[in-house]
């Protein structure tokens, strides 16, 4: 977070603004926006992409990238669901299995990544490709069903006025917060980020911690299969297709730097709640699809642009308050 | 920055524990009783030329009834993608969703909401099958059941009534194409049709390069073939592409089913006469009609029941509650200009 100490903003504060402002939009476009019922529950549909972003943000910080969370997320649900309704496996049997799936597929990638010193952009582009087909082996063009009464609609569960899962990712949030900014670990992760090398030297163990990064990310995507089966109520190889982008879109906008060792938690959980405010408003005042998505595209490019502006504006700045030290 | 997380981690556990969890309950009925009635219809995707011709049903219905109709497509084909789009329209307060749904089964949840708060739901193209009770009634294009036998006579009246013929289906395991292919070998055994043979089905898995191909060794291991019939639109065009490059129009007569779009250019130059679809704009007009007429409490669905349209014919809803919209259109030179999807 060294250049959001920037003299003119915090990339949280603008992000807040924003959200403030898509507030008022939504009011302005919907009389039925402003319903804190209403918008606590439309929070159910981002939660899968907002855990899955957790951990996309410290696997940015450390200066990769996971392109398999969404294909994860359905082959771990698919396999759960086969494993239940083809095999007879009692369900919360099929769902530690399903999840113990995932955390193989999350190793998988760290063992290719780190072992084989391969780019994790090559690498969870292929196995992106290779679990999403997969799932459509395991299961074909069909949806898997049949899941136990109290398995499904997780989403309906509210705790008071929030719905439960909800509730999940904020302690979750809460939880990568704190590992990140007060852990040793954590601050490892930013000093790889920063430099991989002057980190080995230093005598971190860089590769144990980019491949538990992968694992955990796995696992995390397993886990949002699960609410996503439970949410449907069935297990298709076509879920969450494409969220991945949308999970990279929450990291990126949050001020998360996209080479690593920058960013935190916090702005991926109030990029990923201006995003939800704004599919939201636009939705209800019946935008089409086409006009959301290029409303989303320009206030990306926005908002990483704003604060790299900034940031030469402080620099010219700085060169004339001190002309010798710049030389 | 942590100690405010700290607070909000707290201020959520504490929550947690004193409210104890429960399951919602739907009660409220959030659906509008005043203004004009809202009917809202969300196809499988957005730029689809086919659910356009769809769309132009409904505004045609709507135009005559005087409901407020809006069309809110997802921008990929994709059941996930059409939940959030559903659970706006209920918060909006619409009095009918019209959908064609991405998935028989996921999106059932979510229109079970939707019917709980009293939001009258209708499938359109496609239903939810094993989940009928997610919808309160169904519009499909056409009675699947005659399918064969309409394209069947389609075949014989092109080739006269005699002679060699193939098919070219999908893939081997397409359930729509095995059923109609069923039908066909039905219609087959119609004295009518005594004098037709059907020499095989060949399936060119709906990929264009493949069904190219097994249309033209059909051409090379039957000389005397008269008729191509593929009810399927990639098989159509690709078996239209090698009759066409084996300048063995008029000899070979390819029917089938297909959309005016893909077919246009053949029929234009003659490749193919006729061949046929169904009409989704008067499926969107029809389901259009019930979707304001069942917000509105006039028609009360149930299997067997009579619906009249107000400009004019009547419908017979069937098992399930599912209206078939009408017989298959047959497309050729005189009216394919006027279609465009």
């Amino acid at each position: 977070m060294k250049s959001s100490h920037s003299i003119f903003w915090r990339n949280e504060y603008t992000l807040a603004a924003l959200t403030v402002l898509a507030l008022l939009a939504g009011s302005r476009l919907s009389s039925h926006f402003l319903d804190a019922g209403y918008l606590l529950g439309t929070t159910t549909l981002y939660v899968e992409t907002g855990i899955m972003a957790l951990l996309m943000t410290a696997i940015i910080i450390c200066g990769h990238i996971d392109l398999s969370v969404a294909s994860t997320l359905a082959l771990t649900a698919a396999a759960t669901g086969v494993l239940h309704a083809q095999y007879a496996v009692p369900f919360w049997l099929a769902c530690c299995l399903g999840m113990l799936l995932a955390g193989m597929l999350g190793a998988l990638n760290g063992v290719l990544i780190v072992g084989m010193n391969l780019p994790s952009l090559t690498v969870t582009l292929g196995t992106m490709a290779l679990y999403r087909g997969a799932a459509q082996i395991l299961i074909g063009d069909h949806s898997v069903g049949g899941f136990p009464a109290w398995f499904c609609g997780v989403d309906q569960v509210y705790a008071g006025p929030f719905p439960v899962t909800l509730l999940l990712l904020l302690a979750g949030g809460c939880a990568m917060a704190l590992f990140l900014q007060r852990t040793t670990l954590g601050r490892c992760i930013y000093a790889i980020g920063n430099n991989k090398t002057a980190s080995r030297l230093s005598g971190l163990r860089v590769g144990a911690v980019e491949a538990l990064l992968f694992t955990l990310s796995g696992l995390a995507a397993g886990m949002c299969g699960l609410l996503m089966a439970s949410r449907l109520s069935v297990a298709r190889f076509d879920m969450a297709s494409g969220k991945e982008l949308d999970v990279i879109t929450a990291v990126v906008l949050g001020g998360t730097d996209i080479f690593g060792g920058k960013g935190g938690v916090a702005g991926t959980l109030l990029a990923l709640c201006l995003l939800a405010l704004l599919r939201t408003g636009m939705g209800l005042a019946d935008i089409p699809s086409e006009k959301q998505q290029i409303v989303v595209g320009a206030l990306l490019i926005g908002a990483i642009a704003l604060p790299r502006l900034a940031e030469l504006a402080r620099k010219q700045y700085m060169k004339r308050q001190k002309p010798a030290a710049a030389g | 920055m942590s100690s405010m997380w700290k607070k909000t981690a707290g201020a959520a556990l504490l929550l947690t524990l004193l409210s104890g969890c429960h399951r919602q309950i739907v009660t409220q009925t959030t659906v509008s009783t005043s203004g004009p009635i809202r009917v809202v219809f969300i196809p499988k995707n957005s730029g689809n030329p086919y659910f356009d011709a769809v769309n132009t049903g409904f505004k045609k219905a709507s135009g005559q009834l005087g409901f407020k109709y809006t069309q809110l497509a997802p921008a990929t084909a994709e059941a996930t993608n059409q939940i959030p789009i559903i659970q706006q329209q209920i918060q909006n307060g619409v009095n009918a969703i019209a959908i064609s749904p991405n998935s028989t089964d996921a999106l059932a949840p979510v229109l079970k909401q939707a019917m709980q708060k009293g939001v009258t739901v209708i499938t359109v193209d496609a239903d939810m099958t094993g989940s009928e009770s997610s919808r309160n009634a169904c519009v499909l294009p056409t009675d699947f059941s005659q399918v064969g036998s309409s394209q069947i006579e389609l075949m014989g009246s092109l080739m006269g009534y005699q002679g060699k013929f193939a098919i070219l289906s999908a893939t081997t395991d397409a359930p729509n194409q095995n059923f109609w292919i069923a039908g066909m070998k039905q219609a087959l055994k119609n004295p009518k049709y005594s004098k037709m043979t059907l020499v095989g089905i060949v399936y060119g898995n709906d990929d264009p390069q493949k069904s190219l191909l097994e249309a033209q060794s059909l051409l090379t291991r039957y000389p005397d073939l008269k008729g191509i019939l593929a009810p399927t639109s990639v098989g159509l065009a690709a078996a239209a592409q090698a009759v066409e490059s084996a300048r063995d129009a008029g000899r070979v007569q390819v029917t089938g089913l297909g959309t005016p779009n893909q077919m246009r250019r053949y029929v234009t130059d003659g490749t193919v006469k006729e061949f046929a679809l169904w009409d989704p704009s008067a499926m969107g007009d029809l389901a259009g009609t019930l979707a304001y007429l069942m917000a509105k409490k006039s028609v009360q669905p149930a299997p067997g029941v009579h619906f009249q349209v107000p400009s004019g014919g009547s419908y017979q809803f069937g098992p399930n509650n599912v209206l078939s919209t009408g017989p298959l259109l047959t497309f050729s030179k005189s009216n394919i200009g006027s279609y465009h999807f």
